[in-house]
C-alpha cells in the first residue's frame, strides 16, 4: 500500500515537471538566441548554483565577467512589452516566473536586484544592448526537475 | 522529607482566559512585528540616528532577566544553599521563558527576518554580536538541559556540575550582552569595559525581581502565598543586587567626569538630555535605585506586598535605565571633529530625537506575554511549583 | 524490503543529471572561449576580466577641503544619481551615502565644508561587530556589505565612528542594475565598485573632476605614482578621527 501511493505520488511528480519547460519569453533578447551561457539543459537545473556560487565570486573577489553578472542575464531574458518597454524580469507571465511559480520557490533576488535592463539615456550610466532578433525559438528538452539544490 | 512538587491548580476557566489574554498581546505583537518588516522600518521612530529603539529596550530587558532568574535555582545546585532548592524549577522554567520571549523580539525587529537561519549559521566570531547569538541560543538549551537535571531523579546527582556550568554560561552570556555596548569604540555612551559587570548587576537585579513577581503570581493564582523565609532572603538578595547596580552607575559617571573628552556625554545624560536626563534621574536611579533600597532595606517595609512593590520598582527602573543606555546612547551625536561643530543634512552635530511608535511598543509587550505564556503553559502541565507543606524553613 | 536506489527510475534520473551536469561542466573546462553567447552579443566593453582582485592595489581618496565650496553638493547629487538614491522625502530613515559637512570651529569660528563618507578603514569597526560577516573588507581596501547574507541588525551603524551606513527603511523599485539595494540591509558607499572594478572612478570623484573643482582625488595608495599617492606626499592630510586607529582610506587637507 505505502509503495502504491509513493509510485503515485512519484508518477504525478514527474508529470507534473514533465510540464515545466522555463521558456523564454517572445520578446526578449534570449529568444534569438541558441544557449545562454551555459547548454539550457544545464541551466535548468544549475542555474541557483551558478547564481550562489557566482555572486560570491562578485562580491568578494570583484569578478565581472559577462558569464557572472545577473545584469546581462536580465538584459537577455527581460521581455519588452508591446510599446517598447521593458516589463520586470519577475513579474507574472515574464522568464523567471514561468518555472518558479510552479515549483514553488520563491525567489528574493529582486527585492535589492533591478528587475529590468537600464535604457540609454537614463543619466548616461549603463547602456542596454539591442535586440539581436525577434525571431520566436522555443527551447524544447526535458523540462525542470523542480527539485532546488542549495 | 523530600520535596513534593505541583502544578498550577486554578480551574479550567480562569486558566484558559489567562492564556487567551497573554495570547492576544503576544498576537498583536507577531501582528506588529509583521507589520513593521512588511512596510520597512519607516513607520517605525527608529532611524538612521535612532537604529535600536523599544523593542532593544524590552529584548534585552528579557534577555538578561533569563540569566538573573537562573541565579535562584544557581544558589541552590551551585552555592549549596538548601533553601532555594525547592524554587529551582521555577527558576530555570523562568529563565528559559525570557530568553525565548527576548530572542523573539529581536529576531523579529530585524530588517531581515527571513534571514534567521543565515545568523543562525554563518558566524563572524570577532563579533561579540555573533557570540551572542551563539550564547543566547546555547544558553536555551543548557537551561532546559539543567530542568531535566532537576526533574529526574536519578539525573539529581550531575545537578552541582550542570548548575556549575549553566552558572558560568549565563556569566559570559551577561557579559557578552554588556559588551555589545562596551566594545563600541566609537559612541561617547558605551567605549568602556564597566559595561560588561554592570549588565551582569543589572541582570541579577531584575532577574530576581521578575522572578518574585511571577513566582508569587503563580503562588496566589494556587491560593497561597510565597513563603515569608524566601521573601525574606530574596528582597535582601535583590536589594544588593540594586546596590552594585548603583555601584557601577556611579563608577561609570565619576569616571567619565574625570575624562574631559567625555564631559559631553555625562552633561547631556545628567542634565541636558530633555526626556532622557529625566527617565535617567527618575526612572532609573529613583524608581530604579534609592526607593528599591528603601523599600528592600526598610524596617517598615516588609512581606510580601512590599516586597513585589520594590520587585516593580527594580523592572521600571530597569526599563529607564536600558532607555537611557540604548536611545540616549546614540542620541548623542558622534564627535567626528572634536573642537569643532558639526552640521549636514544627515543629523551631525545634532542630539538625535525618538519617540517609540506603537509597533514598537507591541513587539516589546508581546515578548514579554509569549514568556508569561509559556511559563503558565509550563507549570500547568509540569510539576514546577514547590507544594506547601513541605517547604523547609 | 528496500528497492536498489540505482535500478528505480529515480536513480536512472539521478545518472542523467550527473551525467548531463558532468557534461556541462566538461563544456565549460574544455571550450573556455567558445561562448555563443558572446557571439551573439557582440563584444563587451574589453573587461571580461577573471581575476580576482589583490592586496596589491589599496584604494583611496584624497580630499582637499579648501577646495570644497560651502553649498556644493556635486558630490552627493553624482552619488545619489548614480545609485538611484533617492530619498522619500524622510530625511531621518532616507539613506545618503555622502554627505557635505560644514564645520565651525569653536575657538576661532573657522569654517569648513567637507565631504563626509566610508572612510574604508583598513580596519573597520563596522567589519568587527558584524555578526554574519557580511560587512567585509575587500582585499583591495574597499569595505562593502554583502547583502545576500545582511540581516539588518544595525550593529555596524552603531559601530561605525563616521555615521557612513544607512538602513533601508522601506521597499525599493527601479534600482539601478548596477547598485542593487533592497529593504532591510545596511548599505553605504561603494567606493563605486561597480566603476572601479572596470578602471573607472566612483561617481562623485568624476563629477567633482568634471565640475572643475578639482577636491577629489582617486586612486591607488599602494601606487607611488598614482595622482593621490602624490597629493598625499604633497599636501599635509590627516584622517578623521585618527585616534581610533583605523588607517583609513580617505584622507583630508585643510581641517
Amino acid at each position: 500500500m505505502r509503495y502504491l501511493v509513493l509510485a503515485l505520488m512519484w508518477s504525478l511528480a514527474v508529470a507534473g515537471a514533465g510540464n515545466l519547460n522555463a521558456e523564454v519569453t517572445a520578446n526578449s533578447k534570449a529568444a534569438g538566441l541558441q544557449q545562454c551561457v551555459e547548454p539550457t539543459e544545464f541551466m535548468r537545473k544549475n542555474h541557483m548554483e551558478l547564481l550562489l556560487h557566482q555572486r560570491d565570486q562578485t562580491m568578494y573577489q570583484g569578478i565581472r565577467t559577462t558569464e557572472h553578472s545577473l545584469v546581462e542575464c536580465i538584459s537577455c531574458h527581460a521581455e519588452k512589452d508591446p510599446e517598447g518597454n521593458f516589463v520586470a524580469i519577475n513579474a507574472k507571465d515574464q522568464f523567471c516566473q514561468s518555472c518558479h511559480v510552479t515549483t514553488a520557490v520563491s525567489i528574493d533576488c529582486f527585492q535589492c536586484h533591478a528587475t529590468k535592463p537600464e535604457v540609454a539615456g537614463l543619466s548616461g550610466a549603463n547602456f542596454s544592448r539591442s535586440l539581436a532578433t525577434t525571431m520566436d525559438v522555443a527551447i524544447a528538452g526535458p523540462g525542470c526537475t523542480g527539485r532546488y539544490r542549495p | 522529607m523530600r520535596q513534593r512538587f505541583t502544578t498550577l491548580q486554578i480551574g479550567w476557566k480562569g486558566y484558559w482566559f489567562t492564556l487567551a489574554i497573554l495570547g492576544l498581546v503576544a498576537l498583536t505583537g507577531l501582528l506588529a512585528a509583521r507589520y513593521m518588516e512588511h512596510n520597512g522600518h519607516w513607520v517605525t521612530g527608529m532611524s538612521n540616528q535612532i537604529v535600536w529603539g523599544m523593542p532593544h529596550v524590552f529584548a534585552i530587558l528579557l534577555i538578561i532577566a533569563a540569566s538573573g532568574a537562573l541565579n535562584v535555582a544557581s544558589m541552590g545546585s551551585v552555592f549549596g544553599i538548601a533553601r532555594y532548592k525547592p524554587l529551582a524549577r521555577l527558576s530555570g522554567l523562568q529563565a528559559v521563558a525570557f530568553l525565548i520571549g527576548g530572542l523573539l523580539v529581536l529576531v523579529l525587529d530585524l530588517g531581515r527576518p527571513d534571514r534567521l537561519i543565515v545568523a543562525m549559521t554563518t558566524y563572524n566570531f570577532k563579533s561579540i554580536f555573533a557570540w551572542n547569538i551563539f550564547l543566547y541560543t546555547g544558553f536555551v538549551f543548557i537551561a532546559m538541559v539543567y530542568l531535566w537535571i532537576l526533574f529526574e531523579p536519578r539525573m539529581g546527582k550531575f545537578s552541582r556540575q550542570v548548575g556549575l556550568f549553566a552558572f558560568l554560561w549565563r556569566f559570559i552570556l551577561t557579559t557578552g550582552t554588556g559588551s555589545i555596548f562596551g566594545f563600541l569604540v566609537a559612541r561617547d555612551a558605551y567605549d568602556a569595559a564597566i559595561m560588561a559587570p554592570l549588565f551582569v548587576a543589572m541582570s541579577l537585579a531584575v532577574g530576581t525581581a521578575m522572578f518574585l513577581l511571577v513566582t508569587a503570581a503563580i503562588f496566589r493564582l494556587n491560593g497561597e502565598h510565597l513563603e515569608g523565609e524566601w521573601i525574606k532572603r530574596l528582597r535582601t538578595l535583590n536589594g544588593i543586587f540594586v546596590a552594585t547596580v548603583m555601584y557601577f552607575v556611579v563608577v561609570q559617571y565619576v569616571a567619565n567626569q574625570y575624562v574631559t573628552q567625555h564631559h559631553g556625554i555625562v552633561r547631556f545624560i545628567l542634565s541636558e538630555g530633555g526626556a532622557i536626563s529625566a527617565i535617567f534621574w527618575i526612572g532609573q536611579m529613583l524608581i530604579g535605585g534609592v526607593l528599591p533600597l528603601i523599600v528592600f532595606f526598610g524596617s517598615r517595609f516588609q512581606g510580601l506586598r512590599w516586597t513585589l512593590i520594590g520587585a516593580a520598582l527594580v523592572v521600571a527602573g530597569t526599563i529607564s535605565q536600558l532607555y537611557v543606555i540604548i536611545i540616549g546612547g546614540q542620541a548623542f551625536p558622534l564627535d567626528l571633529f572634536p573642537g569643532k561643530q558639526e552640521s549636514s543634512g544627515f543629523f551631525d552635530g545634532v542630539v538625535a530625537t525618538y519617540s517609540a511608535s506603537p509597533q514598537e511598543l507591541l513587539l516589546g509587550t508581546g515578548g514579554i506575554a509569549a514568556s508569561l505564556l509559556i511559563i503558565v503553559v509550563a507549570v500547568r502541565v509540569l510539576p514546577f511549583v514547590p507544594a506547601v507543606q513541605d517547604r523547609p524553613d | 524490503m528496500k528497492q536498489d536506489p540505482a535500478d528505480t527510475s529515480t536513480g536512472k534520473n539521478r545518472r542523467t543529471f550527473f551525467t548531463q551536469a558532468a557534461a556541462g561542466l566538461g563544456l565549460l573546462a574544455l571550450a573556455p572561449g567558445v561562448r555563443l553567447i558572446d557571439m551573439a552579443v557582440g563584444g563587451n566593453d574589453g573587461k571580461n576580466d577573471e581575476r580576482a582582485v589583490t592586496g596589491a592595489v589599496r584604494w583611496g581618496m584624497f580630499v582637499d577641503t579648501t577646495k570644497c565650496a560651502r553649498g556644493c553638493t556635486d558630490c552627493v547629487d553624482a552619488c545619489n544619481m548614480e545609485h538611484g538614491l533617492h530619498g522619500f522625502d524622510r530625511p531621518q530613515t532616507d539613506a545618503q551615502w555622502i554627505r557635505k559637512l560644514e564645520l565651525r570651529d569653536d575657538q576661532t569660528g573657522r569654517s569648513t565644508s567637507l565631504p563626509m563618507l566610508c572612510q574604508h578603514c583598513e580596519n573597520p569597526p563596522c567589519v568587527d561587530v558584524c555578526p554574519t560577516g557580511a560587512s567585509f573588507v575587500r582585499e583591495d581596501g574597499i569595505v562593502l556589505v554583502d547583502k545576500h547574507i545582511c540581516i539588518g541588525c544595525r550593529y555596524c551603524m552603531l559601530a561605525c565612528p563616521y555615521k557612513a551606513r544607512s538602513f533601508v527603511h522601506e521597499d525599493l523599485t527601479e534600482q539601478r542594475p548596477h547598485s542593487p539595494r533592497g529593504k532591510g540591509t545596511v548599505e553605504s558607499c561603494t567606493f563605486c565598485v561597480h566603476r572601479v572594478d572596470k578602471d573607472r572612478t566612483p561617481a562623485c570623484v568624476e563629477a567633482c573632476t568634471e565640475a572643475g573643482h578639482g577636491a577629489l582625488v582617486f586612486g591607488d595608495l599602494n601606487d607611488d605614482g598614482s595622482a593621490v599617492s602624490a597629493k598625499l606626499r604633497a599636501l599635509p592630510s590627516t584622517q578623521v578621527r585618527q585616534d581610533l586607529g583605523l588607517n583609513t582610506g580617505v584622507r583630508y587637507y585643510g581641517i
